[in-house]
Parts: structure tokens; C-alpha cells; sequence
């Protein structure tokens, strides 16, 4: 290092050393200002910050407002509360959780079912205040808890609401539950800024109308200011702010026939959507197997959750809108009415049906051996010919099918005031490419158009747009978005909020071509595929059996129910509406792995509308599920 | 006395070799204050201080090993780490999970990670190399060019938004290069630009960012929401008097009237309790500890060392007294621990790191003084 460099060098050092120096008076200035401001907070201003202190002596109390009820078209309750006392557990002042449950359990009953659900809720909530280790105590169970309270610390009895379904497992995917608020809940919550409404509050809607409804069954949060000894306890209330209850919520749905519908299916699994064409209000809205909801209002023990979640029936799942399934016939008669709308064919057009139908080297079967002769549109849907559509939609191509079952909604969510619904698949050329992703797979071969016509292939839809295409038609082409709530009711003010129905869209059909294909309906009940279950009806009505493969059959393989798994059985499926003049009711059912349209779903969907158009209860539950073998010939499907 | 054949004398030199004794000695006294209020802000539950005991020996583990690592090499890791925070401050923008509204973690499945703290560390140290680089011939473009590589992880972090990090990695980083020598005027010259620029950064402001400025003018206009906090802690810390409540007697810390009272707010706990003598106390301790880190960046040796070790020392400072003038009522709530006393485990490392750098400075003062 020369002389020169050394010199700037240690002219540099002093610059820094200048420079720490201002740094350490930075601080010492810095920590001066700090101490002033704490001897003007502590010492000057002592006396005014102590009885501030001394004064602070009012706590906040939330008050938690009751949950709305849920009621059903004719004012039965589905959902309401009851009070009762629980035994609760602060678990910031307790020491050794286990050990304070252990001397809790000598006087009250525990179960390890509670432990569980207790450690359950002590994983997923945050900054919880007080968790249930038992809910729904006896009189006697609190007074022997009250008589060795002081023995706890961090231990308390509380009186709280429960949320009750009297109805079960009756429209339990329609109603929903509701569960304990999660951290993700909270923030949730947070992010749409409602957090402070929902301080004291432990539940919130999971699934169904329970979820949908959430914020108008919430209600508003109360407060109540209450002095406080130094212990924390309260002494008295200063002042309340009542909490407003939520609001009650009127549903379309008629309970009755919703019991009388899932009586109907029994064991079976399925669905059943019932909708009012001229509204859209549901009427019955069945996912088969239910579950009880009841038990998840108190947070579910872990064993009953497994049990709800691995079933291979998965009780959870709400199969009427969220359930995939190919419609099979009940897709004919859209068909022909497209057919009709878009000039391929005209009601005097016949066919020659020899039971297939070849395309290239394919054979189509018809699902009856040696066809139906001689076939025009009418007797296409009343016999349900299969060769009739797959020649349909070989002549309409798979653009004006999609664009024309489009307009019908399927593939379209239809808007239903319930969270979880599935869009299903509509299939086009445009889906296909998007929905593959081998350039070889994405192309759409005419063959496939074949089965798209008599509802198989990649057509997938849920329950509740089927009823709702059935709907549209019965109401001549007026689409009304499916809703289960008739009205928002404030039972406080009486205000009434109602759910106006909200057309969706007019498809402008054509009076005659509508009227021709509900006359074929009208004969599919009357002389056709579901003749027999029809027989002796009071009433008029439109339907189309359905029977929707679950596997594909091989080209010259021949379909034998009692040789296939029973999880591989054919879907059985019925849509309808009646009256038929102006009806009152759409309708589709579902039947999993029920065999024949005729057999299994048919029945159900006469069972409901006895019971609707007449007031009419199955007389034994035995006739709803009728276990004759079908009778060939005139029941294709 | 030996163990496994190792002579415990020298077993003792090993384990101490590099610790300043003086240095550690503080953070050790800060951190058992720290562990006495946690205590008391739990109600007597020992577990949340068993964690942070835990936290504690991570945190000195961490001190040790970085304390053994010569400036030269610390050095050598400036780029790369400053490469690094940048890389995972993008990573976090794009996948980081959102807690609070803000997106500032990254789960690596094993552990939830905030990047934006170890830019506390990195971006000073990327400075200091820059300078040390050009040592002898630093010019104003040297102060733009720094202040770009400043900028990039700062507007990262605030964008978050996190502005309590953000302001804390630029006040680190403007430390280092106030150290550098950039000059007087062109320093007033910046600071009157920055008020001018007030305006409109307030537009630019998120809307809590905002609540919480007004509320620090007026507290009480908002007594249930924001100004509640600032309020409160004031009352703890008022209320204390000369000698305090007395440990675990605090009422407002006791009646829950202390918001987020375990990190942000612990000092009105300690305050409350032990009053003005506790404070003064801390204080001491604090301008100790700034002083002993003052005194081993004026004898370090290269440039590097030099401006690391003041940074570091003054983001010590920055960190107490924004803390503590928040609590007392005059700063704004911006989310900055009290250092060594506030609970959490990322703070804590970040501290006793800088602890060590300290350290490592301080030990290889006169290796390459020739």
C-alpha cells in the first residue's frame, strides 16, 4: 500500500467512523424521544392512564343470533333449533387437556366418540374460545357438573341453540347441514369482510340450502357490555344491543311428496327431480341414499365421517345435480323434436327398422332383436326404436344435435339455488377437442354421432337438467331456472322477500311440432313403453322410459342382467310431466343400476304423481318396486 | 476431564470460539425479559415458551455456526443469497400461499418459509459487497445502481403486501449505503424528494394501510376497530407507573385487553408489569447491544465487514424503536417484532443470524489488517 493510497484509505475510515458517530446519536436521540414518551405515559400521566386502566373493565360480549328456519311449501319445518346445555372446555386455560376430560368424565358420560370429535374440532379451529366435549346434557348431568364446578378451572356448562332436522334423513341432500366453523371458514369469511358478524358464531351451512342460504339464515350479530371483575367474570350487563335472528326460509319443496318419493325408491340408489314448469319451483329434490344430517350438528366423531365418506353407495354425494348419467331414451323425444324444428323429418316420414342399423362396418343393434317393422316418428317414441335415431342422427350430424339440445340445457348448469352442481357433457366436435388431448382422440368420427342419438356415448347429464328439459318442453319451450326457495321470510317484520321466477330463455318452438311430441309422450304412457305402469291413471300424462348403459356392450355380445355385476347394471330412467294439458309437474327419475326405464323408474315416477295430482299414498311399498320380470315386445327399453 | 478423549478445556474453547461475550451476553438477557413476558401473555401456560425455548436454541445453533464463517466468505454468499431471496420472492408471488389477505409464505410441505425476512439480511449484505467491490473509486451512479438492487426486493415485498418488511429491508438497506458515503446534500436532496412523494404514495396505499395511519393521528376515532389497539397499549403502558404491576398482575394484559399481545404488542405486556424502571432497563440493554455492534463495524477491517456490521446494528435499532414507538403511541402499527422479546421463531432467527455476523466480524478483526 503507498503512502497516497494509506492516506485516502484512512481518510475513508474517518468518513465511516463520522458516520457511526451520527448513527449513535440517531439512537441515542431515537431512545430519548421513546423514554420521554414513556416517562410522560407512566409517570405525568400516570394517574389519568391508571384509572383508564381501572375503568377498562367492560368486556364486549357477543350475542349470537338464532338460525333461520327452514320450512317447506306448506309451512313444515325442516330445520330448526333447540336449546340445551353443553359442556364446554377453554382450552387456553387448561393446563392438561386430558387429565381435566378424564375428571370430567367421572361425572358425566363421555364417550370416546366425544373425545374424538372433541381432538377433531381442537385440530381445526383456530383460537377457539371454548370447544363441547359433551353436548346435550341431563338435567341431572348438569347439576352434578354445577355441584363440582369449583373443582375446574377452564370448564364451563353453556346454554346453546342446536340446529335439529325432524325429517332426517328426508331431503337431506336438498336441506344440507351444517358444520363448525374452520379456519378456512374464518378465512373465508374475512375475505368477504363479514368476520365480525360471525364473532360467537360456531356454525356454518356446509351443504345445500343450509350453505346457499347461509348469509340470510346467519342473522345479525348482538352485543352486550358487561363490567367485569378483575378475575374477568362478569358482574353486570351495561348495555345490549339485541341480536337479530336470520331469517326464515320458505322452500318450494313439498315434504310430503319428497317422503312419498324416497319411499318409493326403498333401498335403491338414485334420483328424483320434480320441478313446476311454470315457475321452476322444485318440488322434490331426491339424491338416493340420504344420510342424517343431525349428525353433524354438534361436529361429526371421526368414525361416523369415515363411514358417510367410504361407502361405496357414497351417501354424501348429491347425485340430482351433481350425478352424471346418459340419458338413454329419454333423449328421443328432444330428438325428434329437433328433428321436427330443424326439418329432418316430418311426422309421416317412416322407416324401415330390421333391428340395426350399419354405419361403415359397425352394426348399431336395436334393443329389440328383429325391429319394429315399419316405424314413423310417433311410433319411434311410443316403442322407443332405437334404429329410428341412430338413422336421425346419422342425418342430422352431431352440430345440429348439440345446438339444438343446447338450447334445452343440457351440458349447461341450470342454476339451481344449491352449490355443487355439475355442467355435465354435451358432446360436439369443440367438446372433444377440448376435453382430449392426443390429436387422434380429438378428432370426432361420425360413427360416434350413431349412439348420441338414442342418449349413450359421451351424452352425460345431470337429474336436474333432464327434469328441467322435460320442464321446458311440458311449458312449451319456456325455460324457468330450477329454485328450491319460495321466499326469504323476516319473521320479525313479516317481509317477505319473494324468489320471482326467472325465465331463462323462450325457445320459440313451433306449437305443432311441441303438441306432436307430447301427444307421443302422452302415448308412451298410454300405449307404449311405461303402459304398464300407467295402467288405470286418473290423470293424463307425458313420459319416456330410458334405460342408460353403465358398460358397453361388444358387437355381437347380448346384454343378460343377471350375469352382469349388480354395479354394472343398466341406469334406469323415466321422464314426465302431467297433466298434460297445462301440466302441474315435470319430472325425472333416476333408478343406478335399476335395469329396464320400465321396470324400475316408471313406478316411482306414477307413485309421485298419484300422490301429487291426487292426494294418493302407495298402498304398499311393495308396489312401488315391482319385481316382474319385463315383458318383451312392446318394451324396448 | 475428558469426553470421548476430547480435553474439556478445550472441548469449552472450541464451543466458544468466536462468540463475543459481551454480545451474547445481552441477546441472552433480552431473550430471558422476552421469555418472562411470554409467560405472562399466555396466563401461565408454559407451552407457547416451550416453543419459543425451542425457537431460542434453533436461533443460537444458527448464531454459532454463522459466527465460525469468515466475512470473506460471508462475502462470497452475498450474490447468490441475494439471488436467491429474489428467486423466492417471485416464487411467492406466484404460489405463495395467502394468510390474512396477504400472500407472503411459501410452503415447502416441511415448513412454511417467508422469504421476504431473510431479504433483512441478504439485501444489506448485496450492498455491502457491491461497495467493497468498488472500493476506492465509488461514484453517484454506484448510490443509483445500489439503490436499484435495494428497490427490486423492497417493491417485491410491499407488493405483498407486507410494508412492515418492506420498510425494514429498505431502512437496512439505506444504512448500508449511508455507511458508503453518499453525501450530505444528495441525502437531504433525497429526503426532501421523499416527502414530496408522499402524496402520492398515499393513493398508492392499501386501504388498512391507510386506516392505520389516520388512526395513529386520532386514535379515538375508531375505538372498536384499529385505534382499539393503540389505545389499549397506551393504557397497559400508562398504567404501569414507575415500578409496574408487578409480573403476571397486569389487568389489561390479564383481561385480554392487549390485542395480538404474544408478538407486535408483547411490550405493553412488559411494560405494564414492570413500568418505567423495566423500560429503562430495556432501553439500557438495547443501546448496549447498538453499542458493542457500533464499535465492532468502527474496528472491522475490509469495507464489507465495515458496512455489514453497521447495517446489521442499525436494523437492531430500527427494529426496537419502531416497536416500541408503536406500542407507546407514537409510530404507526406496522407489523414489527420487538427484537428477541416478541414470540416467533423466523424473527428470532433472523436476529441471532445478525448476532452472529456480528460476531464473525468482530473475530477475524485483525486477519487481514496487514
Amino acid at each position: 500500500m503507498s503512502f497516497a493510497e494509506l492516506k485516502n484509505h484512512q481518510i475513508e475510515l474517518r468518513a465511516f467512523q463520522l458516520r457511526l458517530g451520527v448513527a449513535g446519536f440517531l439512537v441515542l436521540a431515537a431512545f430519548s424521544a421513546l423514554l420521554a414518551r414513556f416517562v410522560w405515559l407512566q409517570v405525568l400521566e400516570h394517574d389519568a392512564y391508571r384509572a383508564k386502566a381501572e375503568e377498562n373493565r367492560i368486556a364486549v360480549v357477543p350475542l349470537t343470533p338464532s338460525r333461520g328456519l327452514i320450512l317447506d311449501r306448506n309451512g313444515e319445518v325442516l330445520a330448526r333449533n333447540y336449546l340445551a346445555y353443553t359442556l364446554e372446555i377453554f382450552p387456553a386455560q387448561v393446563r392438561d387437556l386430558e387429565r381435566t376430560i378424564a375428571e370430567l368424565a367421572e361425572y358425566v358420560d363421555i364417550q370416546p366418540r366425544d373425545r374424538a370429535r372433541f381432538r377433531k374440532l381442537l385440530q381445526e379451529t383456530r383460537n377457539a374460545e371454548s370447544l363441547p366435549i359433551r353436548t346435550r346434557l341431563s338435567d341431572e348431568e348438569v347439576a352434578r357438573i354445577a355441584a363440582n364446578a369449583w373443582r375446574f378451572t377452564g370448564v364451563d356448562i353453556r346454554a346453546r341453540l342446536f340446529r335439529q332436522y325432524p325429517h332426517g334423513e328426508v331431503a337431506s341432500h336438498a336441506i344440507g347441514y351444517i358444520g363448525r366453523i374452520t379456519t378456512q371458514d374464518l378465512e373465508r369469511l374475512e375475505e368477504i369482510e363479514v368476520q365480525a358478524n360471525y364473532r360467537g358464531t360456531d356454525y356454518i351451512g356446509r351443504t345445500g340450502i343450509e350453505a346457499s342460504y347461509q348469509q340470510e339464515l346467519h342473522g345479525v350479530t348482538g352485543l352486550e357490555r358487561v363490567e367485569i371483575d378483575a378475575a374477568g367474570r362478569g358482574i353486570r350487563s351495561l348495555s345490549r344491543t339485541a341480536a337479530l335472528a336470520g331469517n326464515n326460509i320458505r322452500l318450494t319443496l313439498d315434504i310430503r311428496l319428497q317422503e312419498v318419493a324416497e319411499r318409493a325408491f326403498g333401498e335403491r340408489r338414485g334420483a328424483l327431480v320434480a320441478i313446476e314448469p311454470a315457475t321452476g319451483g322444485v318440488l322434490a329434490l331426491v339424491s338416493k341414499p340420504g344420510y342424517d344430517p343431525n349428525l353433524f350438528v354438534d361436529g361429526i366423531d371421526p368414525q361416523s365421517w369415515e363411514a358417510l365418506n367410504t361407502s361405496p353407495e357414497r351417501p354424501l354425494n348429491n347425485r340430482a345435480i351433481a350425478g352424471l348419467y346418459p340419458p338413454g331414451s329419454t333423449f328421443k323425444p328432444f330428438m325428434a323434436l329437433g328433428a321436427l324444428e330443424l326439418g329432418k323429418r316430418t311426422p309421416r316420414t317412416t322407416i324401415h327398422d330390421p333391428g340395426y342399423f350399419v354405419f361403415g362396418d359397425r352394426r348399431f343393434r336395436d334393443s329389440k332383436p328383429g325391429g319394429h317393422g315399419t316405424v314413423d316418428l310417433y311410433k319411434s317414441i311410443v316403442l322407443s326404436s332405437d334404429t329410428y335415431y341412430y338413422m336421425l342422427a346419422n342425418d342430422m350430424g352431431i352440430d345440429a344435435i348439440a345446438g339444438f339440445m343446447k338450447r334445452f340445457g343440457f351440458g349447461t348448469r341450470t342454476g339451481i339455488d344449491l352449490e355443487g352442481e355439475a355442467a355435465g357433457v354435451l358432446p360436439s366436435p369443440e367438446w372433444k377437442q377440448a376435453r382430449y388431448s392426443r390429436p387422434e382422440q380429438q378428432k370426432w368420427y361420425a360413427g360416434e354421432t350413431i349412439s348420441i342419438g338414442i342418449g349413450q356415448g359421451y351424452n352425460a347429464y345431470t337429474p336436474a337438467q333432464l327434469a328441467l328439459a322435460t320442464a321446458t318442453l311440458a311449458n312449451n319451450g319456456d325455460m324457468f331456472r330450477p329454485h328450491l326457495v319460495s321466499y326469504v321470510d323476516n319473521a320479525r317484520t313479516g317481509e317477505r322477500r319473494f324468489v320471482e321466477p326467472q325465465l331463462v330463455h323462450q325457445l320459440h318452438l313451433r306449437p305443432e311440432h311441441v303438441a306432436f311430441v307430447k301427444n307421443a309422450m302422452a302415448g308412451v304412457a298410454r300405449e307404449g313403453t311405461s303402459a304398464r305402469s300407467f295402467a288405470g291413471a286418473q290423470y293424463s300424462s307425458g313420459g319416456k322410459t330410458g334405460t342408460a348403459q353403465v358398460v358397453a356392450m361388444k358387437q355381437n355380445e347380448k346384454y343378460e342382467e343377471e350375469k352382469v355385476a349388480e354395479h354394472l347394471r343398466d341406469h334406469s330412467l323415466y321422464i314426465a310431466f302431467a297433466p298434460l294439458e297445462s301440466p302441474k309437474i315435470a319430472l325425472a327419475v333416476l333408478v343406478e343400476n335399476g335395469g329396464f326405464g320400465a321396470r324400475a323408474a316408471a313406478p316411482i315416477a306414477r307413485t309421485v304423481l298419484d300422490y301429487f295430482l291426487l292426494g294418493k299414498l302407495p298402498k304398499a311399498p311393495k308396489q312401488a318396486a315391482p319385481e316382474v320380470a319385463v315383458e318383451t315386445g312392446a318394451a324396448s327399453d | 476431564m475428558e469426553i470421548a478423549g476430547y480435553p474439556l478445556r478445550r472441548l469449552r474453547a472450541r464451543v466458544t470460539e468466536g462468540i463475543d461475550a459481551p454480545l451474547f451476553a445481552l441477546a441472552l438477557a433480552l431473550a430471558a425479559i422476552g421469555l418472562a413476558a411470554l409467560y405472562s401473555a399466555s396466563y401461565g401456560n408454559a407451552s407457547r415458551v416451550a416453543a419459543q425455548l425451542a425457537n431460542l436454541a434453533l436461533a443460537l445453533a444458527a448464531m454459532w455456526a454463522v459466527a465460525q464463517i469468515p466475512p470473506q466468505t460471508l462475502a462470497r454468499l452475498a450474490p447468490p443469497a441475494y439471488a436467491a431471496g429474489i428467486v423466492l420472492l417471485v416464487a411467492v408471488a406466484l404460489f405463495g400461499e395467502v394468510v390474512n389477505g396477504a400472500r407472503r409464505w411459501l410452503n415447502l410441505d416441511v415448513v412454511r418459509f417467508q422469504p421476504s425476512e431473510m431479504m433483512k439480511i441478504a439485501a444489506p449484505m448485496m450492498l455491502a459487497w457491491y461497495f467493497h467491490r468498488r472500493e476506492g473509486s465509488i461514484r453517484l451512479r454506484d448510490f443509483a445502481l445500489a439503490g436499484l438492487l435495494l428497490a427490486v426486493p423492497v417493491a417485491l415485498v410491499a407488493r405483498q403486501p407486507d410494508l412492515g418488511t418492506a420498510l425494514l429491508v429498505a431502512a437496512a438497506g439505506f444504512y448500508v449505503i449511508f455507511f458508503a458515503g453518499i453525501s450530505w446534500k444528495l441525502l437531504a436532496g433525497l429526503a426532501v424528494l421523499g416527502l414530496a412523494c408522499l402524496f402520492p404514495l398515499w393513493s398508492m396505499l392499501h386501504d388498512y394501510q391507510r386506516r392505520r395511519i389516520r388512526t395513529l393521528l386520532d386514535p379515538s376515532t375508531d375505538p372498536l376497530g384499529a385505534g382499539y389497539h393503540i389505545i389499549q397499549s397506551t393504557i397497559a403502558v400508562g398504567s404501569g407507573g414507575i415500578a409496574g404491576k408487578g409480573w403476571l398482575n397486569g389487568s389489561q394484559t390479564h383481561l385480554e385487553f392487549i390485542p395480538e399481545r404474544h408478538t407486535d404488542f408483547i411490550f405493553a405486556v412488559y411494560s405494564e408489569e414492570f413500568g418505567l424502571i423495566g423500560n429503562v432497563v430495556l432501553l439500557a440493554l438495547y443501546a448496549l447491544l447498538i453499542a458493542r455492534g457500533l464499535t465492532i463495524a468502527a474496528s472491522a477491517p475490509t469495507l464489507f465487514s465495515r458496512l455489514l456490521a453497521g447495517a446489521v446494528t442499525m436494523i437492531f435499532f430500527t427494529y426496537a424503536f419502531v416497536n416500541m414507538g408503536m406500542v407507546a403511541g407514537i409510530l404507526p402499527v406496522v407489523g414489527v417484532p420487538l427484537p428477541f422479546i416478541s414470540y416467533g421463531g423466523t424473527a428470532l432467527m433472523t436476529l441471532f443470524v445478525g448476532i452472529g455476523i456480528l460476531m464473525a466480524i468482530h473475530r477475524h478483526r485483525k486477519l487481514v489488517q496487514t
